[in-house]
This record gives structure tokens, sequence and C-alpha cells, in this order.
């Protein structure tokens, strides 16, 4: 399936075109993409998406004998997954301000610390890891077989579909060739926005799924003589979850609409992920509800959504526009 | 079509000069005229008549249309939503002639509004002490007799209804069944204009905010207008009204979809002014919102400011969504509705929690923000509470006819 999904050209269509790429880098179309494909499945879209968390920040960031090196892998027709370690497992992970460090020894950078939450399919050999060097965050370019980088799987309450690990990195040494960017480095504010807006994006599919079909099991479902939707006490549930999907998919294309304006955002993308966080929790329990018990069992959708909803209390930069 | 968030040139011009009038203009008579319910704001009419008619911006279509007119609602209510709701303007009223009327209607009733002479307003009576949205359960009868419509009947929080009923030149559409057992179809409305015997101002509500807006009671007895004060057709079509493509009742009510996108620009307007001052002055105190900060850093009152600011921006966006579908003649009940029902609530929650957020200095008639909370409440109840939006959004949503959801 993930080969199928990538010979649509979803991440490949935004690569430059100098590196076999479709060279139509839009946030706009990125967060479409996002929202249909967690409209489907939000672990299943998210494992799709993958490639671009390598490849999107290596074309934004990196520098040409980066970007010659690994932009090629990711534009031709097989899937490779990328992975990007941004998260923390300590209590109050800040993406802004990582303790994983990297410090400068000589021709060499050395990595130390941990990251969880790290897409982590099959199929390519580098990651992204951010790490604090000389007081600011930047971005790593790791063998995934580097020495000293140890990687668990790990077990989730939702976004089973997603292999994710909590890396450790003890002392991995890198060549100075590693820093994304080079002496430029990354910009992770452009790239938190840049996963606020897609993570938003998929907040929105993963919503309207939800609220779907808890609007078709509603008029389907009968109590005293008619379908439950025709009771307010569903009915205007149901209102209030379509009348936050829509406002909620607004505020994420007003952000991405402004990413490719060439705006930072940060502040826009903020407020449609804090409103999306919010609205795919609220919509994902009010369809487990519409489905009462039926909605605590797996035979239907409503706890999937639920336990994937809750991620996003958690989640950040896995996947970007 | 893209999507595009851009507003033209000349929005953001108008933007610009709605703002101005709102500081200059509006502000200094907020408080005065909170406290003094009842009294006319003559500063601002004979400004507005003279001066603010003419408009800052084009609302002809031409640029962003109609979203520009939901600019407008949104800077003029942020300046002071009760002043906006008494300028001397068509309003609904004109809103209905629009929708309904034909264009030599339109030309007779709205002209006077361009004309030389005194401040006239417009007004819509819809509201009867046993109908509210239920509008087909409307009492007010009118009868035909000869070339005239007779009417009688009362209704009840009619916006502008003073200004409409009695300076001359100005008018009241009223609605009312011509056959009470046709229900929804024999529903139809009537240019009634300001003067006309037999159409009384029984009174004024005093409300919990929009003070300077005169909230009307009319009386109409024996009430004569004639024959061609009726918009839209005479028939009564006991079908589906809205399968026969009479504009008696569908018209009436496709003011709603034209006028609740400026409902909720209105609140939104509202809503920006408790907003906008609450984060000036807590920044004051050095609340900053900050966008990089992790969870754990983050106080109450960020997370409250962001939320605010998060969903007055959604508000607004369905407002512009529902007013750019106007823009291209598509349907918008559902989009419409949904913007009214968010706009509403969210900002009646925004202001009241503004209010919270600055102590005893919020609850303070001081400071307007306290006048922002009382006036912020009516978005969530005129043009269809909170509740009969969410009734159409859900038979929308549900593809449900009102006899199917009640």
């Amino acid at each position: 399936m993930l080969e199928q999904a990538h010979e649509l050209g979803l991440v490949a269509n935004a690569l430059p075109e100098a590196f076999g790429g479709g060279g139509e880098r839009s946030a706009i179309a990125g967060a479409l993409i996002a929202e249909e494909l967690a409209y489907g499945d939000l672990a299943i879209a998210l494992a799709i998406l993958s490639p671009g968390l390598l490849a999107l920040p290596v074309a934004d960031f990196g520098t040409d004998a980066q970007r010659k090196e690994l932009l090629p892998r990711f534009a031709t027709s097989s899937f490779r997954p990328g992975a990007l370690a941004l998260t923390e497992p300590h209590f109050g992970s800040d993406p802004f301000r990582p303790r994983t460090t990297a410090r400068r020894e000589g021709g060499e950078y050395v990595l130390d610390g941990a990251k969880c939450q790290v897409p982590w399919l099959d199929g390519d050999d580098m990651l992204l890891v951010s790490a604090t060097e000389a007081g600011a965050a930047q971005l790593f370019l790791v063998p995934r077989a580097a020495t000293g980088l140890s990687a668990e799987r790990e077990r989730n309450m939702g976004l089973l579909a997603l292999p994710t690990a909590e890396l450790r990195f003890a002392g991995v040494r890198l060549p100075a060739s590693a820093r994304l960017g080079g002496e430029a480095g990354a910009d992770l504010r452009a790239l938190l926005a840049r996963g606020r807006v897609a993570l938003a994006a998929t907040g929105v599919g993963l919503a309207r799924a939800a609220f779907e079909v808890a609007r078709d099991y509603a008029k389907e479902r009968q109590t005293f003589g008619a379908p439950i939707a025709t009771r307010q006490a569903i009915a205007f549930k149901l209102s209030d979850m379509a009348i936050e999907i829509d406002g909620a998919r607004l505020l994420v294309w007003e952000a991405a609409w402004r990413l490719d304006r060439g705006e930072s955002a940060l502040r826009e993308a903020t407020l449609a992920y804090e409103q999306v966080k919010r609205i795919a929790l609220e919509v994902a329990d009010g369809a487990v509800q519409v489905f009462g018990g039926h909605g605590y069992t797996r035979e239907y959708l409503p706890e999937l959504h639920l336990r994937n909803a809750r991620g996003y209390a958690s989640f950040e930069a896995l996947a970007l526009v | 079509m893209p999507i595009s968030f851009e507003k033209a040139e000349n929005t953001r011009e108008a933007e610009r000069a709605y703002h101005q009038i709102a500081v200059e203009r509006m502000r200094p008579i907020s408080r005065k005229y909170d406290d003094h319910e009842h009294d006319l704001p003559v500063e601002w009419i004979d400004w507005f008549w003279r001066e603010g008619r003419k408009g800052a911006g084009r609302a002809d279509g031409e640029g962003d249309g109609f979203v520009q007119v939901c600019i407008q609602a949104e800077e003029l209510c942020w300046g002071d939503a009760a002043l906006y709701l008494r300028m001397p303007t068509p309003a609904l009223g004109g809103s209905a002639v629009a929708a309904a009327g034909t264009n030599e209607q339109k030309e007779r009733f709205l002209a006077p509004f361009r004309g030389d002479g005194h401040a006239i307003w417009g007004a819509m009576a819809i509201t009867e002490p046993n109908a509210g949205s239920d509008a087909a359960a409307i009492e007010t009868t009118a009868r035909l007799e000869g070339d005239e419509w007779v009417l009688n009947g009362t209704k009840i929080f009619c916006t502008a209804g003073q200004g409409a009923s009695e300076v001359p030149g100005g008018f009241v559409v009223v609605w009312a069944t011509v056959d009470k057992s046709a229900g929804r179809a024999g529903i139809k409305s009537f240019v009634v204009p300001a003067g006309t015997p037999g159409m009384t101002l029984v009174g004024l509500e005093k409300k919990l905010g929009i003070r300077a807006s005169d909230t009307a009671t009319l009386r109409f007895e024996n009430c004569r207008v004639p024959r061609d004060h009726l918009l839209g057709s005479e028939k009564v079509k006991k079908a589906d009204p809205s399968q026969t493509g009479d504009k008696g009742f569908k018209g009436a009510m496709a003011t709603f979809d034209a006028s609740r996108p400026i409902v909720a620009a209105m609140a939104v307007g509202v809503g920006r002014a408790a907003l906008d001052f609450v984060t000036e002055e807590l920044a004051r105190e050095g609340v900053r919102l900050r966008f990089d900060a992790p969870p754990r850093e983050l106080t109450a009152m960020e997370r409250d400011l962001i939320d605010m600011t998060a969903e007055l921006q959604a508000a607004r966006l369905l407002t512009w969504r529902a007013a750019r579908l106007l823009n291209r003649m598509k349907p918008n009940n559902l989009e419409a509705s949904m913007a009214k029902a968010k706009a509403g609530l969210a900002v009646t929650r925004i202001t009241q929690k503004a209010v919270a957020l600055l102590g005893p200095a919020g609850y303070s008639k001081k400071l307007l923000l306290e006048k922002w909370m009382r006036d912020a409440k009516i978005n969530d109840i005129y043009e269809g509470t909170q509740q009969i939006n969410q009734l159409i959004v859900a038979r929308r949503i549900l593809g449900y006819s009102s006899s199917a959801l009640r």
C-alpha cells in the first residue's frame, strides 16, 4: 500500500525539479493531501507522508551536497520512509529547545540524548535529529546504523499502524557535514510551523472521519421508533462537530496559505494546531458517545479515532507540508 | 478556484477607514448611550447621514463584495455594536426588499436612503409574542380589501423599530399570514411606510446590552398598505414553497442567508474589541502570547488568550466563507448558519472570559469591557438563536426536512 500511495507522487511532487521532483511545493496542497489521507487512517497517512520528514527539511535547509546526496532517492518510484526525531521522552519536551546535545569535537559532532515518537519504518538508512548546539537548536543527519544509536520499538495507545521508536544517542560521532544546512544551519521555527500545519490538517481529516461515521450511524440506529439523529441531543452534537471541523479547516488553510506566501506563520500554524488538538479529541469522543456501547467496542471505528486523536497532545512534526 | 485569504486593495482601504470611524466617532460616545438607553445618539446619526453613509469602500460586488460588507460590520461593531444597529440605513428591511422585491419596489423603497432629506431607517418585524424563530407560527394577519392589504397583529423585538415606524421616509417590513391554514406558504412580507395609520410604537425594550439600539414593540390595528407593498408573489402555494420557486416565504428566509453572515461579522467585531483590549492590558502586565513555548511553560492566561484568538479567527473565517458564497451566487444556507452559530457562541465566551481575566477592572464600568460582554450576548440570540442555527445545520448535514427534525 505504501508503494501504491508513493506512486501518486504525494511527496515527490513537492521536491525540487533539479533532483527529480515535481517542483510543485505548496503548503495548501500538502494540507489537502494530509487531511484526505488522515480521513482514511491517521497512522497510515503518517506512514505514507513519512518520506517528507527527511526530504522536505533537506530540500528547505540542506547544502547543495546534502540535497544532491539525499533528495534523488525520494524522487524515485519506490517508497523510502523518512524519519525526523524532535520529541524527547522526558516530561515537558520542548521542540524549540531540545535537551539532546551536539558537541563539536575537532572535525566532528558528538550527539547525546534521547528521542521518542520517531516514525520508524524500514527502508531507509538515515534520519534527522534535532539537538542543541552552541545554544541553538539544529538538525543533524544521522545514519540509522551509527555507533551509539539504539532504537527500541514503542507501543502506543494509538497510531498502531505506524511503527515508531524511542532512540538513545550515547556519544554518537558524526562528521562535520552531518549538520543540516552546513554553516547556515536549519530554521527549527519554520520546520515546526510546517509540522503544525501538516498535523493540524491530519487532525481535521481524522475528525471528519469520526464525524461521518457517527452521522451515518445516528441515521441508522433506532430508538423509540425513530433514528437517534432525529433527536436534538444527537443532532445538535453532530451539528457542533460539523461547525468546529469547518472552522478548524479554515484556520489550517489560512496558515498554509501564509506559508505559501513566504511568511513564517508560526503564530497561525500554532493557533490552528491548538484548535485542532481540542476539536479532534472532542469530535472523536463525541463519535464514541453517539455509538454508545458499540462505540466502545473494536467492531466500530470511533474507539480507534479516539485513541489516535488523544495523541495530538504530544505529537510534533510527525508530518510536514 | 484557488484557496486564498487575500483581501482586495479596496477592502484593506475600507477596513482602515471604518476602523478610524470606530475609533473617532463611536468609542467616545459608547458609554454615554449605554447609560442613557433610550436617548437618540444624535451626533452619531447626524454624522452618519451627512458623511458615513457614503461608505468608505464599495459594496457593489467589485473586489470582495459581500466580504467587504462583513468587514465593515466587524470594524464598526468593534467600535460599538449598538451604534452600528442605530445607523440610519435600510438594514434588514432593505435586505428583505432586496431579497424578495421587484426592481421597481427596490427603487421605490430604497432610493430615499440615498436622498437629501433627513435621516431615515428601515427595519424588519418578524417576531411575535408567540412566534420567534418558528416564523410559520406567525399570527399577524394580512387581509386583501380592494386594492389594500389590512394588517392586524403585534410584533416584538423589532430592531430599529422606533426610527423605522416613526420617521417619515423609512419603512418596516412586516411578516404576516394571508392564510393561516396554509402554514409557511401563507406567510408573506409587506412594506409598511413609517407613519402609516394603524401602526403604533407601543414600547421599547430595556436590555442587557446593545442599549443604544431601539428594540421596538409595534402594534398593527387595521393598518392599510397599498396592494403593491407585498414583496414577492401574492399566490399561496400549499405545496412546498422551496420546490415551487415561490419567493414569499422562501424569499423571506433568503433574507437570513444574507443577514446571518453580517450578524456573525458583527459578533466578531464585538469579540475582537474585547480580545484586543484584554490582550493589550495583559501585555502591559507582562503576559505575552508565545507560540514557541512548551506546554508546561504556558500560563493559564496565555492558554486562554491562545484559545480566544483561535476561536475568534475560526468564527471570522467561517463568516467570510458564507459571504464569499453569496458573492458567487451559491447557496449558503448551511454556511451562514454555521458562521452565525459559531460566532455567536465564540464571542459570548470570549467576552465573558475577557471580563474574568481583568478581574475587578473588567467588572467595572470605568472600562467598556463589561459593556462589550453585555453587547456580545445578543449575537447568540437574535437572527436565530444558537439552537435554531444548530437545528438548521443539523438538518442540512443529516439531509432531514424540517418535519423530520424539529
